[in-house]
């Protein structure tokens, strides 16, 4: 037999008797992770990110940010002899000439607009399950700035090829700036060096997009990471977990494996993605050009609701003393700078209304906070009217209605819909909250139809605990999933099977508020 | 099933001596973990008689995976050398190199990822491991200590009792602050003087195509339209990216209803049927370049402005607040559009210096 040549007890000795590692490496192996689907939102944006530098730093290897004009010679014949910028010309290199360039660009840009959108989607279940409540605080702060940034890096990503688009995204972005009262012109001036466009922008926006950016995106990511290592996971309510625990997988072997896995599963998604759909075909749009613009020019996804709100915003300008406000001004930097303000102060803003300044390490189901829930779907609809608004001329051609009665639906809709996605929420949330109170004194139904003595028909309900005299079930509602289902009891067995169902057995699970044997039949998720 | 229940010793005081070689590697672990406040509180393997049929097929199921994913390396590796890549123009094969790298990429992956997770969750044994939480603040005595330490490295300097130091450390210091960050500002500004109301048209300025030719009457037919440029050098590339301009050839019944709307100062700017607007969008700066005949109105694709050519382009509808501003024309000794002067107004977006 022959003798492994590393033995791995011995490089562990080695490294333990430098280090002293033995307990640190082992307590981070035995951390507990809880699971939960909507836990893997988070995930799957760290996962694009990685995606991101690996496919970014490939594209530095062939992308020049110059604005020098050169004429085309490449073999995209339809723009041949076309004058351009080197960057245009480049991005057209690594689309046609640099093997497997244009899947490395396809997949960065796939990845980009699905980091955004699991950010996004992840501040979502952040904030309807409560969970950045206290002591979380801070990391909702970094991760609004990490979804602030995430726009302004993708912003400046796109612009950076120089093609129609990207150019128009800039000529907008240059009113954006010259719109601020007293300091923006000179701003435009100062970040643009002069003019627009100039020959500084695309230079400037390459450092910003490979350097400054995800420097801070990294380091943030790195900080958010390290405080829900100290701070550990929050976790649904349910049987056997508490305040003061954290119920699930220890880090090593069962979460790594799951994580692991997933993270392919992620970059398969984002490979198959950026081989088979094209996306942001810049030779199709050409270099920019002043004069030049194509109709249903669209910003990438999350740009989106910006633009909606630039459409749906009245011609209403200010001037006096020889001096103008610019409508621009008002959707572009005062709505985003209040949206964003808002949401960052979010946490404090709950405090102080509920006056609820204690720990939090059990989320809460959203039916069980109606105020805070129909918040956020008034914020979700405000949102959602931005953003089809920011495809209105699309959205006018495909269904033949006209622009400008599509510009005033969103301008009435952006006034009626978020009061009326509160109402419908709050609503939900209560009828929600008394259906699993109904369950829990009746039972579930079990499909099972008794005939009575005196001829009538009735469902038998099997309880979910003790009963008391009148068979009304007695436990009360603790913020747990209410199973509603037999199969969900055990009966039938799982109805649905595999990765999204935590794989836990409640029915093992360690019993603090001695939940009853038919209860912790029911799995943690809903 | 057989599962591991243990609630008896409670988790932080060592209870089990680690070198007692009755213990199992799993007593081990237990204990470890024990020590990390965290307990197992339950642990079966997923097929407790080892090799059924379940089991193998399990594994068979995994073993596929990788397999599939191994495959999908393979043919990604073959694709990626000796596909040919190059763009042609038309059907060629090449059109098939990035698909067929996605597909392939993309089953390399998830061949290994389901495979990983297939595997986490049939074969390896099921747990629910329960860990305590620290929470809150530090140990007050704890905190007394740091806030001490604190207080104390402020008090030995001594800033408390000497204020002419600290007067001198913020004068000395804010400075500081200022030379680092001077340059990162000063280097960036660029006095915009007037810029802003000024483009490639000057007087008698010919306005040209795209490839530079100039202009006459003849060359646009009654209904039509052309972009225009600045006869100058570059006068049609980005470095004047505030001139295009539209030409635009009125009809003669929509020629008269423009000129009766002509603004103060206007009277004289078009040239017989002919008028001169800048192309710039007033909102955002986009090209406002769809001419709707019908309605003669301007259409930006941007965000939809709309402006009235038979009203010295007025903004109809849209956020745009300005009318396109328009320049004096007028014709040069050989019959070519020439602009009288530069635009009198500022063209394209708003901004605080604009009257
Ligand atoms: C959160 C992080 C990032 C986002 C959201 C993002 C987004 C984008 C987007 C949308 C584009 C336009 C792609 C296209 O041409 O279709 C782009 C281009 C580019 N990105 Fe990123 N990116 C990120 C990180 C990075 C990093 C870390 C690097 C390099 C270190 C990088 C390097 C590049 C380069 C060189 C281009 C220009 C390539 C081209 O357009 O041909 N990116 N980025
Ligand atoms: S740029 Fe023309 S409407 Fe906004």
């Amino acid at each position: 037999m022959k003798r492994p040549t590393i033995d791995p007890g011995k490089s562990a000795a080695w490294t333990d008797d430098r280090l002293a590692v033995a307990s640190p490496v082992r307590r981070l192996m035995n951390k507990v992770f809880p699971d939960h689907w909507s836990f893997l939102l988070g995930e799957i944006a760290l996962y694009s990110f990685v995606v991101l530098l690996l496919s970014g730093v490939f594209l530095t290897l062939f992308f020049d940010p110059s604005m020098q004009e050169v004429v085309y010679q490449g073999p995209y014949t339809p723009l041949y002899g076309i004058p351009m910028s080197r960057a245009f010309e480049s991005s057209l290199e690594i689309s046609f000439e640099v093997r497997g360039g244009l899947i490395m660009r396809q997949i960065h840009h796939w990845a980009a607009l699905l980091f955004m959108a699991s950010i996004l989607v992840h501040m979502f279940r952040v904030f309807f399950t409560g969970a950045f409540r206290r002591p979380r605080e801070l990391n909702w702060l970094i991760g609004m700035t990490l979804l602030i940034l995430g726009i302004l890096e993708g912003f400046a990503g796109y612009s950076l090829p120089d093609d129609a688009l990207s150019g128009t995204g800039l000529r907008i972005m240059h009113a954006i700036v010259l719109s601020i009262p007293v300091i923006g012109t000179w701003t435009a001036f100062a970040l643009f060096g002069g003019e627009f466009p100039g020959t500084d922008i695309v230079p400037r926006l390459y450092i910003v997009h490979v350097l400054l950016v995800p420097g801070l995106l990294l380091a943030l990511i790195g900080a958010h990471m390290g405080l829900l290592v100290k701070q550990k996971h929050t976790q649904f309510p349910g049987p056997g977990r508490t305040e003061d625990n954290v119920v699930g997988h220890r880090m090593v072997p069962g979460f790594a494996a799951k994580a692991g896995g997933f993270f392919m599963i992620v970059f398969a998604m984002i490979a198959f993605l950026g081989g088979v759909f094209q996306i942001n075909p810049i030779w199709l749009f050409g270099p920019y050009e002043a004069a030049v613009v194509s109709a249903g020019s669209q910003p990438d996804w999350y740009v989106g609701f910006l633009d909606g709100s630039t459409r749906l915003m009245p011609p209403w300008e200010i001037t006096a003393f020889g001096h103008t406000v610019p409508a621009l001004f008002w959707p572009t930097v005062v709505l985003p700078g209040i949206l964003f303000t808002v949401a960052m102060l979010y946490p404090w803003l709950e405090q102080r209304y509920t006056g609820d300044r204690a720990h939090h390490n059990l989320l809460q189901r959203p039916r069980d906070v109606p105020d805070r829930t129909a918040l956020g779907a008034m914020a979700v609809g405000f949102y959602v009217v931005l953003f089809i608004s920011g495809g209105n001329d699309i959205i006018a051609e495909k269904f033949d209605i006209s622009l400008n009665a599509m510009t005033w639906i969103g301008r009435v809709g952006l006034l009626v819909v978020p009061p009326l996605a509160y109402y419908v929420a709050h609503r939900l949330c209560l009828g929600l909250q008394q259906n699993d109170r109904e369950t829990l004194v009746h039972g579930v139904e079990t499909g099972i139809i008794r005939r009575l003595p005196n001829g009538a028909f009735v469902e038998v309900h099997q309880p979910l605990g003790p009963v008391d005299d009148h068979g009304h079930g007695e436990l009360g509602y603790a913020g747990w999933a209410v199973p509603k289902k037999m199969n969900r009891l055990g009966a039938l067995g799982s109805s649905v099977k595999g990765f999204f169902v935590p794989i836990e057995q409640p029915t093992e699970a360690p019993v603090s508020p001695a939940p009853s044997r038919e209860l912790t039949g029911a799995r943690g998720d809903d | 099933m057989t599962s591991v229940h243990d609630h008896s010793s409670p988790a932080g005081e060592p209870t089990v001596d680690v070198d007692d070689p009755a213990l199992s590697q799993f007593d081990l672990v237990r204990e470890g973990a024990r020590r990390d406040g965290v307990e197992i509180v339950h642990y079966a393997p997923r097929f407790p008689v080892p090799g059924t049929r379940e089991e193998r097929r399990a594994e068979r199921r995994i073993a596929t995976l990788f397999v599939l994913a191994g495959l999908g390396s393979l043919a990604f590796l073959v694709i990626y050398s000796v596909w040919p890549f190059e763009y042609q123009l038309g059907a060629g094969r090449d059109k098939w190199f990035t698909p067929l790298l996605g597909v392939t990429l993309a089953l390399a992956f998830f061949g290994v990822g389901a495979g990983i997770i297939v595997w986490s969750k049939r074969l390896m044994p099921e747990e629910i491991a329960v860990q305590d939480r620290h929470d809150g603040a530090s140990d007050p005595a704890e905190r007394k200590l740091t806030a001490a330490t604190l207080l104390s490295a402020y008090e030995e300097t001594g800033l408390r009792r000497r204020p002419l130091l600290k007067g001198a450390l913020a004068i000395g210091v804010a400075p500081m602050g200022l030379a680092l960050g001077a340059p990162f500002i000063g280097s960036l500004i660029t006095d915009p003087k007037d810029d802003l109301f000024h483009t490639g048209f000057g007087k008698g300025t010919h306005l040209v195509r795209h490839d530079g030719t100039k202009i006459r009457p003849a060359d646009l037919k009654p209904g039509g339209i052309e972009t225009v440029f600045p006869g100058i050098p570059g006068g049609a590339t980005n470095a004047h990216a505030d001139s295009p301009t539209l030409l635009i050839h009125l009809r003669e019944n929509e020629a008269e209803k423009a000129i009766a709307n002509s603004r103060k100062g206007y009277e004289d700017a078009h040239v017989g049927n002919f008028f001169a607007y800048s192309k710039i969008c007033t909102h955002a700066g986009c090209p406002a370049s769809l001419y709707e005949q019908q309605t003669n109105r301007l259409l930006c694709p941007c965000h939809q402005s709309q402006f009235d050519v038979l009203d010295g382009c007025r903004p109809v509808f849209g956020p745009a607040t300005r009318s396109l501003p328009q320049l004096h024309i007028a014709l040069d000794e050989e019959g070519y559009f020439v602009s009288q002067h530069d635009y009198k107004l500022a063209i394209g977006p708003a901004f605080w210096e604009r009257p």
